[in-house]
């Protein structure tokens, strides 16, 4: 339990100890896009009856941030420390797969909550999106960002140099983020593309977020739930399948 | 008593390289234990099969009686290793290092040992220290360290002197030598031949995946028979002698001798030739015989076959 929590550790050590790239920058990020987006569309767009577009987005800058630190925190650090080396440290610890994925996915989690907390609060300044329902809030950023750093831990292994994970990022993560309905309601898109985004895991991450907030969503919560924990446990086996043979990891 | 560090019959390729090909090692508890062999002749891939970083295809492999694969939380902590390559976290200084490895091994408050271990290693003074901004010399005793923090009683150092200055090389052997008095096994594989000499009781010298040597230094060193004589003449060496020439540079000769009596052949004739002996040493045979001829008698060997 100890090595398990030591792997955690580090892990959200790291994250401190680089801040600035890891938490403060994709914060500024997300609140450029709400400045732009808001800015440009506040005054043509209104998703839901009675809610500002600003507020509307908000939830969902909040989400994309989350997902995509998630992301990037444990996927980042593994291929780090696979190219410098340094994993032969946990590589050679009694430490199992299990607690391996746990520490990594756990540790990308708590980043991903941090950013997304950092970007909702700075977006109060700009609008207040109501609370209708804080639990299914927590409950999506929670299994989001597992979904998210287990997809990571998977990237992290299988890519075996930087362009590799960069490629990973911005040929899936990126696309499926941003076609998710970040910035939009599926509702408003021709019925071709609002068939396609409901293969989209993300779509339901981020609608279900959304709905914890406004209590609106396009689809029902509870079909969104069942889709990210469907999805997550399927990457979670996956990722354990991996890291059980030792694929890349251990010749 | 289980052995330290037992192999049975371990094979293992990578494509179509043998790179252990049934290999046979018992190492004994409290030994210092030597394994050589040149480049690529598989004691890295014997060393990260032990330390769990690569998988046996055929064999057993076990740490103080424990199979590296299914026991591999106990083989783990039985272990510590020095890898090769001077690997670090560059987020870390040199005791959260220290420190997360104690924590991987199950150890919580371990400072005390980190502290005598750093005091050891002369790393006291770099605490606090990025791994970053350290020296090579100096990230190497870290690595040292990093496998001593759980006090594992087999210690694993894969070529730990390769690029290392005399002053850490000194302070290192004497700690690791503290240690193995103390009972703790230590397996060492290096390209200093004479560091393998001075320190290890027993020797393993591997090749192309195999054991081709395999006991006690002081044994392998009686193996090689004779010695040999540095001459400086001030005419040529009779040409009887030519035979027994090893290295020959401007009137100085390396000459092989079977046995310290043909020494006394070898100056009478010399005086009979008229020839004046102008400086002259006697060479005994060193570890470096005894590795090249292992690896030539085995060249021979399959080039024969």
């Amino acid at each position: 339990m100890l090595s398990f929590y030591t792997l955690f550790h580090k892990e959200t050590l790291r994250v401190k100890k680089v801040a600035f790239q890891t938490l403060l920058s994709p914060i500024l990020t997300a609140l450029l896009y709400l400045l732009i987006f808001s800015h440009v569309l506040e005054r043509h767009v209104e998703v839901y009856p009675g809610v500002r577009y600003t507020a509307f987005l908000i939830p969902g800058l909040v989400m994309m941030s989350v997902l995509q630190n998630a992301f990037a925190n444990s996927s980042s650090s593994l291929i780090q420390s696979k190219i410098t080396g340094n994993l032969v440290f946990v590589l050679m610890a009694p430490i199992s797969y299990v607690e391996f994925f746990a520490a990594y996915v756990l540790a990308s989690v708590v980043r991903g909550l941090v950013v997304g907390t950092g970007v909702y609060l700075a977006a109060l300044w700009f609008a207040q999106p109501p609370l209708q329902s804080p639990l299914w809030i927590v409950l999506f950023a929670v299994m989001g960002s597992a979904m998210l750093g287990a997809m990571g831990v998977v990237a992290g292994i299988w890519a075996e140099k930087f362009d590799q994970l960069a490629g990973f990022q911005n040929f899936i993560i990126m696309p499926l983020t941003f076609l998710s309905g970040v910035f939009y309601s599926i509702h408003s898109l021709p019925d071709f593309w609002q068939g396609l985004s409901r293969f989209n895991p993300f779509f339901y991450m981020i609608d279900g977020f959304r709905y914890g907030f406004f209590g609106v969503s396009d689809i029902s919560p509870w079909i969104s739930l069942a889709v990210v924990g469907g999805c997550m446990l399927l990457l979670t086996g996956f990722a354990l399948a991996l890291l059980r043979s030792g694929y890349k990891l251990r010749s | 008593m289980f052995p330290a560090v037992d192999a049975r019959q371990v094979h293992k390729h990578y494509g179509s390289l043998h790179a252990l090909d049934g290999v046979d090692l018992r190492v004994e508890q409290g030994e210092f234990f030597g394994l050589l062999g040149p480049n690529g002749a598989g004691k890295t891939t014997l060393i990260n099969l032990l330390a769990g970083l690569a998988l046996p295809d055929n064999g057993r492999l076990s740490v103080m009686g424990c199979d590296v694969v299914k026991q591999y939380r106990d083989s783990r902590r039985l272990l510590g290793v020095v890898p090769q390559e001077l690997v670090f976290d560059p987020f870390f200084t040199v005791r959260e290092t220290l420190r997360l490895q104690s924590g991987y091994f199950g150890l919580r408050r371990n400072d005390a040992w980190i502290d005598e271990v750093m005091h050891h290693l002369d790393l006291a003074d770099k605490a606090d220290t990025n791994m970053r901004k350290l020296s090579g010399g100096m990230k190497r005793r870290v690595l040292v360290a990093q496998a001593l923090v759980h006090k594992p009683p087999v210690i694993v150092l894969d070529e730990p002197t390769a690029g290392v200055d005399v002053e850490l090389r000194q302070t290192m052997w004497r700690f690791i030598q503290q240690l193995n008095r103390e009972g703790q096994t230590v397996l060492l594989t290096t390209h200093y031949l004479e560091e393998a000499e001075a320190l290890c009781g027993r020797i393993a010298m591997l090749k192309h995946g195999q054991v081709v040597a395999l006991d006690s230094t002081k044994n392998l060193l009686n193996s090689v028979t004779g010695c040999r004589l540095r001459l400086r003449l001030a005419g040529a060496l009779p040409a009887t002698l030519m035979p027994q020439v090893i290295e020959q540079k401007d009137g100085n000769y390396l000459l092989a001798l079977p046995s310290y009596q043909a020494l006394e052949l070898l100056l009478a004739e010399l005086r009979t030739a008229g020839v004046a002996v102008q400086e002259m040493s006697l060479q005994q045979p060193d570890l470096e015989d005894v590795f090249l001829r292992v690896m030539k008698v085995e060249h021979e060997e399959a080039q024969s076959c």
